[in-house]
Parts: structure tokens; sequence; C-alpha cells
């Protein structure tokens, strides 16, 4: 069931299976039968951990999602609800207390996500129904095991917590996660970092080591250097379009904890005589994961190599069918025989991802996507960066997405190191204009965090960073890539370059640029128990976990995965993050909109 | 040696061995009479309440509390009502029952600990009897009253009161009871003369026990064993009679001659022992029963109280201690007379061995002819665990030693834990000390349990030298020693905060996993704030120090330290800690010292208080933020009026905070939001909260024209966007002489391409041509492609003589209707690639 979480270097399983052992003993605490009371924000993150059959076995027979007024009836001993600690949720959670069915009592629990808050307990007996509770726990999820070599934290709002709001609670619970996987996978000894949030994360986790002195794991370490990067130090690489496969579905489709829904037309079964009369209305539901193999094959290529991969994928399917008629002898036979389902599992697949890639296509042919595509690079190449760009001002005229606008613009902010005073009002006043004044808090929060920013007296530094770290690279190699450029077919991902440097030649060959980037840079080193120092075969990996706080890309990902697989790289890639992003959720959620929330 | 067997007795099959543990280091003038007194199991302490039944205040009981050994822990007058019974908890608390009901809990030095009452109850029909019993839940209460009702706790730390159902026929007290865990639930057994009932929760059952002597009247006496297990009663014709505590089994009857009514009676059973037996206790007379009809009596000079164990009966008297039990197997086999079991050859042999002497040989060849090295080993090291006397135990352990040497592949680890084990033992039954555990009765208690009774007897560095010695984990062992004795420490009120502060630090300085919290608690509940404070500094744990700073009062440290866990609920909760604690003033000034505290009660008061939120802005004078917090409020605004005069009020903050582009713009809004009502009002479209653009688009589409171009002029909207948003709203309308006439008016900033794409978007062919000779050269092809004109397209290409161009021509001729044009088309690429 979690197979695509034990082909990595690390078996990220030995995680997923302590959280469903936690998840099992809580639920096993409310003995009888159950109905869970689910905060519906959580309900992806824990379908990342455990299946509804695993509730099932553990006498779960009803969930309903959290909302006011009264639980639903059901016939079950216990009600437990499953919460982030958030006080708007406590309220919910009290007024369902509060009008429970006082003849027909039920036992209530709660199950805080990732951890219990006195503020949420103080307000829950302000409320006056603290003590209705049999059971308040916490569980303890901080990293979730997303796929082979990645760990997200699930955590949408992190970025703007962490830059915008100065709250840095899921750095709290980054921390806490690295502790969890120290004890789960040997200290790390080596921690690298870039930026205020990562020297944050750092010195929380060597505090956490102090305290928890004296229960030292015993564990031979797993990964040998842990590389903490904030992603204010990498603005530009998210406002890009990713141009993998996999980055692509994410930026039309958006793929929300593993899950990606995709328009039905695509993939209607071609039954005959019915002729496609009744096409399927509902969206069509993929999970999206390394333990497909044909996935896992295509999903980091850059997508004009896609097309190639997914025909000669074909041909060694449909050669593999042939087969059958080779097959003289009852041995041969049953041999074919045996194979079928995994060869009709592999056409399905292909039949889905060549799907997806017409869906793909129909949009990265199009005129628009390519105008906006050469803007992109124009800015990443640094051309015209400094004056008012007519294909951003024609978008705004005819009224194009305002995240599409924001992406540009900001992106040619980022590019330039601020923009003139003059350039930058006149395109806020163009927003302010075309998509209504309500968007002025949206545009002060994009200053904040500094992806809009007038340009200040200091020089413009991001040539400087631009050739000394290669961002771009003339001859990007879409089909056989020779350099991580190939992930956004020309721009090497900053993120990735600092990594890649830090793994060789280090870090002290580019001081003047990590000068240039926000944030402290650092090193630290914690000490491993003696007789756990690891003895590294010649020719062995190190093995390296990268953490992104304020989340990555897929393109990123894909990026960090090349590295891995580069012969002589010597080094492989574990990738930890607050959420895995794209442009416009990224975008999304650092927009305030003063109308919602409106009674 | 040859006296090892001296104090045994025979009983049928066993014998029965009486051990001096200790000559009492107490001078009690009159021994035990008349005392109430209570001993604790597991060789715990004894507790002495002389002359209870005195009432008068001039001559107050005395409470004497003494180790084993008779050691004096304590001594005071008692000064509360009537004791009705003493008792230990199993963490070695002295329980005191007195007549209304109330429970006092006092430490081993006799130090009030706290107070709890059975319940209104039993306080208003008083205490007839009690008796204090060990479950596995804890130490447990029951009470019979003067109402003639049983109430019971099973739990003193965790009280829940049951009042269990009433006996039928009691008129008195019972003649006997006693209380017995079983099936998880504490239950009372009672004896009303012949009768006898088991009280559970709900109900009260008559049993009888299988094979009860019928010329029994009444039964007198009663007692449970150890482990619950196995039931003793005494009947008022002298016979006892001795079963399973279910009742369902009948293990024994005894006539023991004697029909007066007995002092005490008790289980005196090892595990794995060979028979049940109990000890009843006359005046001056000891009698043990067994299976057979024989007994063993001892007489004993002195008034005497028997304390069940484990594994046999402790009996104290005034001036000696000593243990009553059946010899256990090991022993017997080497010592008993005559004996040939392999252990007693081994012993024999290592005599020998001592003489050097060549019997030992032959002893030795006796063993190993029959195989049974291995055994005699194990006996030894077995019955030296049994035998009190270090002298027994090393000769014991010298022979097992001895015969090893003759052994290969013997696993050592039996005999290496047996001499810790004793080392440790022997130190503690040492008279100092006075814990008089047997092997068993260790085994049982675990090492940790040990650890605990003597850091409850504050023999620290005893405690640690054992942890040290049995290399038990720091975490468990020396560490836990030394936080208790750091929170004792605390307590020395001669001493100074600093050296008490440094000489803790000193001694934990190592010592993994301290909770300097805890000991800090414990300073401050001895009014020691000051040394709570330093000794809060050592804790690496900074989230453990905050609920103490917050109860301390020191609520700026609390704050400081929440903010370095680095947690922020910690943080939280102390902020709103303060925010009820402090006035306002002081809470603000405070959270402004502490950013990360302000920005996250920013985010508190965001949610949960926007008031709050205007007043810490105003505070702090952040006139951007103030603009923005009004902006934000002014949407929630129903009224228009209301909602300018909030934007008015963001003007002037935006003013203040020179942030000239967000003022300009929020007065564009307002003055929008004006025009857009007026023309509400006179038009009667509905335009408020539309964005500049909406609005012109609005009026274009239903032909305000006008009005459109004076916002246009009004608010200094580009050309350029004026242009692609007239055309598209007229476009939209499908109004294409407006269009045309736009489009005449003057030169378009937008070129001619975009109106012909807008006609075909909106699927009017013949309207689109008209603009395609207006198109620019540069954009012909695209122009004429995009009505669809291939040949127009391909007379720009070739015209241009732009070679992508007329292959972009080539991409769209169809090859069964262009034939002629793709020829066309080809040669001209021809020469214009030539060039």
């Amino acid at each position: 069931m979690a197979s695509h979480l034990y082909c990595g270097r690390v078996n990220l399983n030995i995680l997923r299976e302590a959280a469903r052992k936690d998840l099992r003993e809580f639920l096993d605490k409310c003995s009888g039968s159950k109905a869970i009371v689910w905060d519906e924000y959580l309900t992806g993150p824990f379908g990342l951990i455990a299946q509804y059959s695993l509730l099932k076995e553990h006498e779960v027979e009803k969930m309903f999602t959290l909302k006011g007024g009264r639980i639903p009836s059901a016939a079950v001993k216990n009600i437990v609800f499953f919460v982030r600690p958030r006080l708007e949720l406590m309220d919910i959670i009290a007024e369902n207390v509060a009008s429970e069915d006082k003849l027909q009592p039920r036992e209530f629990h709660i199950l805080f996500v990732p951890r219990r808050s006195l503020l949420c307990e103080q307000r829950l007996k302000e409320k006056g129904v603290l003590n209705s509770f049999t059971n308040i726990d916490e569980y303890i999820l901080d990293l979730i095991p997303y796929d082979g070599d990645l760990l997200s934290m699930e955590s949408e709002s992190s970025f703007r917590e962490c830059y915008l709001e100065n709250d840095q609670t899921s750095l709290y619970h980054a921390a806490k996660g690295l502790m969890t996987l120290q004890a789960l996978y040997g200290t790390i000894p080596q921690i690298f970092g870039k930026g205020e949030c990562a020297r944050h994360v750092a010195n929380m986790m060597l505090r956490m080591k102090r305290e928890f002195a004296g229960s030292h794991t015993q564990i031979l370490p797993v990964f040998d250097t842990l590389l903490l990067l904030d992603r204010n130090v990498d603005l530009l690489t998210p406002l890009a379009t990713q141009l993998t496969y996999e980055g692509l579905i994410d930026e039309i489709f958006s793929i929300t904890n593993g899950y990606v829904k995709l328009p039905p037309e695509k993939f209607a079964q071609k039954k005959q005589g019915e002729g496609g009369k009744d096409l399927p209305t509902e969206a069509k539901k993929l999970q999206l994961n390394s333990a497909e193999e044909l996935y896992a094959e295509i999903r980091d290529k850059n997508f004009n190599a896609v097309g190639a991969a997914l025909s000669k994928k074909a041909k060694i399917i449909s050669a593999a069918f042939e087969e059958r008629h080779n097959a003289k002898t009852v041995g041969e036979i049953k041999q074919f025989v045996s194979q079928l389902p995994h060869m009709q599992a592999a056409r399905s697949s292909l039949a889905n991802h060549t799907s997806i890639a017409e869906l793909i296509k129909d949009i990265t042919t199009s005129e628009e996507f390519f105008d906006s595509l050469t803007v992109e690079q124009e800015f990443m190449t640094g051309v015209d960066t400094d004056k008012v760009s007519t294909y951003i001002e024609d978008c705004i005229a005819q009224k194009d997405p305002l995240i599409k606008i924001l992406r540009l613009v900001c992106m040619q902010s980022v590019c330039n190191n601020g923009l003139k005073q003059k350039v930058l009002d006149y395109y806020k006043k163009e927003i302010l204009q075309t998509y209504g004044y309500k968007h002025i808090l949206t545009l002060k929060n994009l200053e904040k965090v500094g992806l809009l920013k007038p340009q200040s007296t200091m020089r413009n530094n991001y040539p400087t960073i631009r050739k000394t770290l290669k961002l771009w690279m003339e001859d990007a190699n879409e089909q056989n890539p020779n350099d991580i450029s190939y992930v956004y077919s020309g721009y090497a991902p900053l993120s990735v370059r600092l990594t890649q440097v830090l793994a060789r030649p280090g870090w002290r060959s580019i001081e003047e640029v990590l000068k240039m980037l926000p944030g402290p840079h650092f090193e630290e080193r914690q000490q491993v128990p003696t007789g756990l120092h690891k003895k590294r075969q010649p020719g062995e990996n190190r093995t390296t976990l990268v953490f992104f706080l304020g989340g990555v890309t897929y393109a990123e990902i894909a990026a960090l995965r090349f590295l891995s697989h580069m012969e002589d790289s010597g080094t492989e890639y574990i990738i930890a993050t607050t959420k895995l992003i794209n442009g416009t959720s990224w975008i999304k959620s650092l927009m305030d909109n003063p109308e919602e929330n409106l009674p | 040696m040859a006296f090892v067997t001296a104090n045994w007795n025979p009983l049928g099959e066993a014998f029965y061995r009486k051990i001096e543990l200790y000559e009492m280091g107490w001078n009690l003038k009159d021994g035990l009479r008349e005392c109430l007194v209570a001993a604790a199991p597991y060789g715990g302490p004894i507790a002495l309440l002389k002359g209870h039944n005195r009432r008068s205040p001039s001559a107050r009981p005395q409470l004497e509390i003494y180790s084993s050994s008779g050691v004096p822990l304590a001594s005071f007058t008692w000064k509360s009502g009537v004791v009705k019974q003493l008792g230990w908890t199993v963490s070695d608390d002295l329980l005191c029952v007195q007549e209304d009901g109330t429970v006092l809990v006092y430490d081993l030095f006799g130090g009030f600990k706290r107070h709890f009452s059975m319940g209104n109850e039993v306080s208003q029909s008083q205490v007839l009897e009690t008796k204090i019993f060990h479950s596995p839940y804890g130490t447990g209460v029951a009470i019979f009253t003067g109402a003639l009702r049983f109430t019971l706790a099973t739990n003193i730390d965790d009280i829940k009161l049951r009042r269990l159902p009433e006996v039928p026929g009691l008129q008195g007290a019972p003649t006997c009871w006693a209380v017995l865990t079983q099936d998880r639930q504490s239950k009372v057994l009672v004896a009303n003369g012949s009768h006898l009932f088991v009280l559970d929760n709900t109900a009260c059952t008559h049993v009888t026990p299988p094979g009860l002597s019928p010329q029994a009247t009444s039964i007198v006496h009663m007692c449970v064993s150890f482990s619950y297990k196995y039931l003793a009663l005494l009947t008022d014709s002298g016979h006892v009679w001795m079963g399973t505590s279910n009742l369902k089994e009948k293990l024994s009857e005894v006539d023991t001659k004697i029909k007066s009514s007995p002092k005490q009676m008790a289980w005196c059973r090892r595990p794995k022992s060979q028979q049940p037996s109990a000890v009843v206790m006359w005046d001056g007379l000891l009698v043990v029963v067994g299976e057979c009809n024989e007994t063993i009596q001892y007489h004993l000079d002195d008034d005497s109280i028997l304390v069940p164990e484990l594994d046999g009966v402790r009996i104290i008297s005034g001036t000696h201690h000593e243990l009553l039990q059946e010899v256990p197997g090991a022993c017997e086999e080497i010592f008993k007379i005559a004996s040939m079991a392999p252990g007693a050859l081994l012993l024999e042999a290592h005599k020998e061995y001592e003489k050097e002497s060549q019997k030992a040989d032959e002893y030795l060849r006796e063993i190993k002819e029959q195989s049974l090295l291995s055994e005699a080993v194990r006996q030894c090291v077995e019955a030296a665990g049994h035998e009190y006397e270090p002298e027994t135990q090393k000769t014991l352990l010298r022979a097992a030693s001895f015969g090893k040497c003759f052994l290969s592949n013997f696993p050592p680890e039996q005999f290496v834990i047996m001499c810790r084990d004793l080392r440790v033992l022997n130190a503690v039954r040492d008279f100092t000390v006075g814990i008089p555990l047997t092997h068993t009765q260790f085994k049982q208690m675990t090492v940790q349990v040990l650890i605990d009774r003597l850091v409850y007897r504050k023999l620290y560095p005893l405690a640690i030298e054992i942890c040290r010695y049995l290399k038990t984990p720091e975490y468990q062992g020396v560490s836990r020693v030394l936080k208790h004795w750091a929170c004792y420490k605390v307590q020395q009120k001669e001493e100074s905060d600093e050296i008490i502060a440094k000489t803790v630090s000193v001694k934990l300085a190592d010592a993994a996993g301290i909770s300097y919290s805890e000991i800090a608690t414990k300073a401050y509940e001895s009014g020691r704030t000051e040394l709570a404070i330093k000794l809060l500094e050592f804790e690496p744990r900074s989230g453990e120090q905050v609920p103490l700073l917050l109860k301390m009062k020191k609520s700026p440290l609390a704050l400081s330290k929440a903010i370095e866990s680095g947690d922020t609920d910690l943080v939280y909760t102390v902020v709103m800690y303060l925010k009820n604690e402090l006035n306002r003033g002081d809470f603000f000034m405070m959270l402004r010292n502490q950013p990360v505290a302000l920005s996250l009660y920013k985010q508190f008061c965001k949610h949960q208080e926007q008031d709050t939120l205007k007043d810490l802005f105003n505070q702090d004078d952040d006139h951007e933020e103030l603009g923005n917090f009004y902006v934000k409020s002014s949407y929630k605004e129903q009224r228009l009026e209301a909602r300018i005069a909030l934007l008015q009020s963001a003007v002037d903050e935006y003013y203040k905070a020179k942030n000239e582009f967000s003022a300009k713009t929020t007065e564009d809004e307002m003055r929008l939001l004006r025009f857009q009502r007026k023309l509400e009002e006179e038009k009667g479209e509905t335009l408020v909260g539309f964005s500049l653009h909406e609005t012109m688009t609005t009026l274009l589409s239903v032909g305000l024209h006008k009005h459109a171009e004076q916002l246009y002029k009004d608010f200094r909207v580009p050309d350029k966007r004026f242009w692609w948003l007239k055309l598209k709203a007229l476009a939209v309308k499908e109004d294409w002489e407006e269009l045309e006439k736009f489009a005449k008016s003057k030169k378009s900033p937008i070129g001619y391409l975009p109106f012909v794409e807008v006609c075909i978007k909106h699927h009017n062919k013949p309207e689109a041509k008209k603009y395609v000779s207006k198109v620019t050269p540069e954009q012909k092809v695209k122009a004429h492609l995009a009505v669809g004109d291939m040949e127009g397209a391909a007379e720009a290409a070739i015209e241009r003589r732009n070679e992508s161009e007329i292959s972009t021509v080539l991409s769209r001729c169809s090859t069964t209707t262009d034939q002629l044009l793709m020829e066309r088309l080809n040669r001209a690429k021809a020469t214009v690639a030539k060039k």
C-alpha cells in the first residue's frame, strides 16, 4: 500500500509506520464504536498516513466534517474530533458539544494535530465544555512521508505566517519534525543553512537536542547532512512556470496531497456502440507517486521529452502483448498470463498519461502560453527588466487572471532587485484600477515579503548572482539533460544551485553571492555518539536532507532528483518541505481579500 | 554452620524457621501494650500511637515512627481527633484514620502532607472499624461505620468512594471481616456469626466455605493471604479452615484445640511452598498450622504483632523483630540432616577442600557421576539468596564458585546477579537502614522501588551507591535520586539561596535528564522564590520553566523563556495570562519589548479582537497598519457613507505614514465610490464596489459612453487599456456601428489587429474584414489569417519577403484547395531564401 515509500535511498516507511502506530494507539484509547469529526483541512494529509480501512479496523463507523450546530446522529459510543489547534475550531467544537442530546450522551475526545495547545484548551474551558472530554491528546504529525524521497508538512500557510505575519509556529513544528526524524534515523552530524528561518529552526533543533540530553538515540546516522533553506532566499524560482511533466500537471491542474483532479472528457471509457454519449461529469481523480512505474520515469522529464518517452513505452508494451503469439508451450502461456496483470496496469497507466500529456499539450502549444514564457525568460535573462513591460500592460488591459499578472510583475521585480518607484506605482495603479481597489492589501503583502519592492539605491545584484551561479544556461538540453536548468528550459533554480554548490565545491567558493542573498548562512555540527560514526564504503554516496522552509516546487524536486541520479554526483537528496507549492498557490496564499469573511 | 538447622521446626513434610532480624533499637517502657501499631510490608517502617484512646487534652497520645530495626524516625504529640487505625501506603506514607472518617497523611518523618475525608455518611455515623489494604491500583481504605455499612476507597490518590450494599441481619459489628481484591475489584468478606458474605459494588452474596467443620457456630477470625489468593478462617471451635479465597476449594482444616479468641492471625505461605499454613497468635502463644494435625507452638514473652509478608510473617515485639517462614526448598535440600542432595554434597566437598582433604574429590566425584554438578551449583546459589547471615551466604557462594570450576559452559549470570543482589540486601538490612527484605521480596518489589524507599528515608548516598553498583540507567537511577535529594535540599531553611543553588548545580551538573523545574517548584512551595528562579536557570527545557515562573508571578521572565522555547502555543499561553493579570497599559508595554510575542498577539487579535488590534497599532504609531486596518474595516460597512468615512481615516493614516501612493489610490477609490453611487441613483445601474475597469465596461455596455469617457479622463486611464476595454465592451454588446465609429475616432494606440481578433472572437467575419486593411504591415499576415483570407495572407507575406511568415501561411494551407497558392508561396520562399 505504501510501496512508493520504500523505493528511495532512505526507507521513509519507518516514519509512516511510526505515525500509524500512534494513530492506532489513540483510537484504541477511545474504546468502543466511534465517529470521527474532521477538521476538513486534515483529511488530505491524513490520507497520506492511513486509509479508511485502518480507521474502520479500530471501530470508526462514521465520519463527519466539523461544522457548527449539532453533530449528526450516529449510534456510536464515542465522538472524536480530529482538529488543528485553532481557536475558531474550538468555538465550533464547543457548539457541537453544547448541543449534544443530553438523553443519549456520547463520550467526547479531541485529537489535536500536530500538537495540543494550552490556548485552545483554555478556550474550551471558557466555553464550559473542557470537562466533557474523556481524552485530550495530540497527534504529532509534522513531516508526512509524501513519496520515496519526499517529506511534506502539508502546511499551506507556512510561508505567509513566517514572512508576513511573523508567526513562527510552523518552524517550531519543523524543528520538532526534524527531531522525530533524528529519533528514527539517527542524529544528522552536519547542518547547513541559509536564511533567517533556517537559522531559527537550527537554533531550536540544537536547543531541543540539549533538552533531550540523556536519551541519546543509538542509531547509525542515515543522513549525513541537513540543508535548511529559506524560501525567501530564492523568491524567483516558484514564480517561473515549471516545465517538467509533474510541474506542469501541478501548474495547470494543481496536485493536492498527492492527488490530481482532471477534466473527465479525455478519460471516457471508449466502449463500442455508446459513441461517447454519456461523458462522465465527475472529475477524474488520480494518485500520483513513484509507485507507478511509468510516472516515476517521466514525472521529472522536461515536458518536451515526455512525448518521446510515452511512445517508446507504448512500443514496449505492445511488443510485450505481441509476445502471446510466440507463446507456444503451456509453460510459455502460463508465464505470459502471470505477467498479464502487470502489463495491463502498465497499459492503463500509459493511457492515462497519454491523455494527461494531451491535455497539457493543448495549453503549452497555445500562443498565450508561449508569449508568457518568452517574457518570463526575458526577465530571467535580465532583458528590459527596468521598464514597464508592454506584455504585462497588454495582459492587464485584457484583464487576464490577476495571479498571472502578479506572478509576472513579482518576477520582474525580483529579477531587477526591485522596480523603479515610477514603474512599480504604475503597475500597482493599473492592477487596482482593473481588478479593484480591494487588492491594495494583497499588494502590500507582496511588498512586505519582498516579492515586490521599490529599487533601493543599491546596485541590481541579480545579474551577478545569475552569472556566478550560472542560473541561465543557453543550451539547455531538454531531451537528454546534462544540467538542472532543463527543468525550466534554461533557468537553473537558484535554490538547487545552492544545494549543488554546497556538495561541491562548497559554499566558501560563493561567499560573495551568499552575502547578496537575504539572511545569514551558517554551519553547525552535532555530536554523534562514538561508535556511530559512519564508515563510508568507497563509492558510497552521501545522503543530504534538503529542507525548504516556505515551500518547494515540483521542478526543484525534479532538479534535485536529477542531481541524485547524476553519475559522479556523490550525493543523494531527500527533500523535506513545509508544503509543495507553485507560483499560483504561493501567490494565492499571500492574497488578502477584505470582502471575504464578511458576515 | 552446624547451627543452621537449630531454629528449624518440622510441620508435616516441611520445616519452619524463625530468624531473628533485629534486636529492636527503640526503648519502649511498656512494650507494645495498649499501642496502636502499624508496620508496613516489605520491611517497611513501624508507627506506634500510644494511648490512642485518651481523650483528655492534658494527656494527648504520642505518635512515634521507627524503622524496622527500631531506629526512631519521628515522634510528635497527636493533637487531632481520635485515631481508629494506622496504616502505611505503598509509597511509605502514614495514614491515620480518625473516628470522624478524616484520613490524615504524614510522611515517613512525621511531616503532615494532606488529609481527605471518607465522605459525609462516614463522618456522621462515625468509624467503628477500618482496614487499610493494598491492591494493584494503590493503597485503599475500607471503613465499617456506625450505620453498619461499609465504605471503600480503592486508591487514596484518586479517591472514588463506594458504599457497599447492606449486610442482611447485621445488628452490630460483624465478628470479623477482611478486604480482598478479586477480578480487578475490591471486595469485602464479612462474617456474622456462622454466616459468611461477600460484598462487592452491587451485591451482597451469602457464601459457604466448602467443608467447614460443623462444630463451629461462629467464625471468629479471618485473614487473606498476601496475594489475595487464599483465605483462612478461625472458628469458635478452634478450627482453622484454609482454602482459596474464591471459596471454591478447601486446602486443609486443623484443630488448634484452643477455643479462646486470638489476637491476630496471618498467612505464612511462601510462593511455591509445599503446604498452606497460617500463624495464629494468642496472648503469649504463637501457633503455626499447616496440613497435618500437628502444629508448631512458640512461646511469646511479650506483646507482639504479626506483619504478613509475601514469603512469611514478621513478628515484632517490644524487644525483638523476627521472621517466621517455611524453610525454602534449596536451603532444606542443603542443610537437612543427612541430606544427599547435590547441593549438600557440594557444600561438603568444598568444606573438605578448604581443609585440604582428599575427601573433597570423593564428594565431587559422587556429584559428577550423577551429572548433577550444575544442579548442585544452582542449589547453593539459590540457598545463599535465602540465608540471612552473611557468613552462611559466603560459605554457600564459595561452594558454588568451587563447583563452577569443574563445569564448562555454566552460565555465570545467576551467580553474578546473586552476589550483587546479596550485597545490596545486606546493605539495606543493616541495622542503621533497617529494611529487612528477603531475596524473594526484593525480586518482587524491584530495584526501582527499593531506590524509592531509600529516597523516602533520605538515604541518598546509599541509594546512589546502589544505582551505580547495579548499573541502573542514569535516567532511572542516579539522576532520579539526585533530583529527590535536591528537592529535599532546597527545603533546608538554614542555608542561603546562593549556597544551595550552587551545591545543587555542582552535584547535578553531569547527571542526565534532571528536571530542574521540579526542584524549583519544591523550592517555591517552601517559600523560596529567589532560589526557585536561580534553579530554573539550570533547566535546559525552557518550556518547563514557564508554568512555574507564571506561578511565581515572574511574568517578564516567563514570557522571554516561552519565546526562547520557540513553542508559540506557550507564548500565547503566557500572553493570555498576562492579559488577564496586568492592566492594559502595562500589558502593551510588556509586549512592546517582545516583538515575537507582539506579532503573535496581533495575529490573535486579527481573528478575535479587532479593536485591540487598533489600539496596538495606535500605541506603536504604526500608521501604515492603521491605514490597512481602516481599509479592511471599510469593507464590513454596509452603508456607503460609513465606508467612505473609514476610507478617509485610512487616507489620513497613509499620509501620516508618508505613503502617498496608498493615500492617493484610496482617495481615488472614494471618488469612484461616490461617482458610482451618483450614477446608481441616476441611472439605476448596480455599480458600487466595482473596479474602475468594471465600472467603465458596465457603463459602455449600457451605452453610457460619456460617463465612461469621463472616468477615463478623471482617473487618467492609459489609452491602451481604455481602447482594449471599449473594444471588448462594444464587441460583447455587438454594437458594431459604435465600434466602427470608435475605430475611426482617432488612431488606435493598440493597433487594429485586436479589432480583427475581437470581431472574429464574436463570430463576425465581415466586420473583422473591415479592419484588416488598417493593420500595420508587420501584423498583416496574422490579420489575414485571422479572417481566413489565405490569399491575402499569402500576398502580404510575399510582399514582406519574410520567410517565417511565408512558412506560417504555408502551414495553414490545405493541400486540396490551395494548390496554386502553395506553389506561389513555395516559389517566393525559395527566392527569399536565396538572398
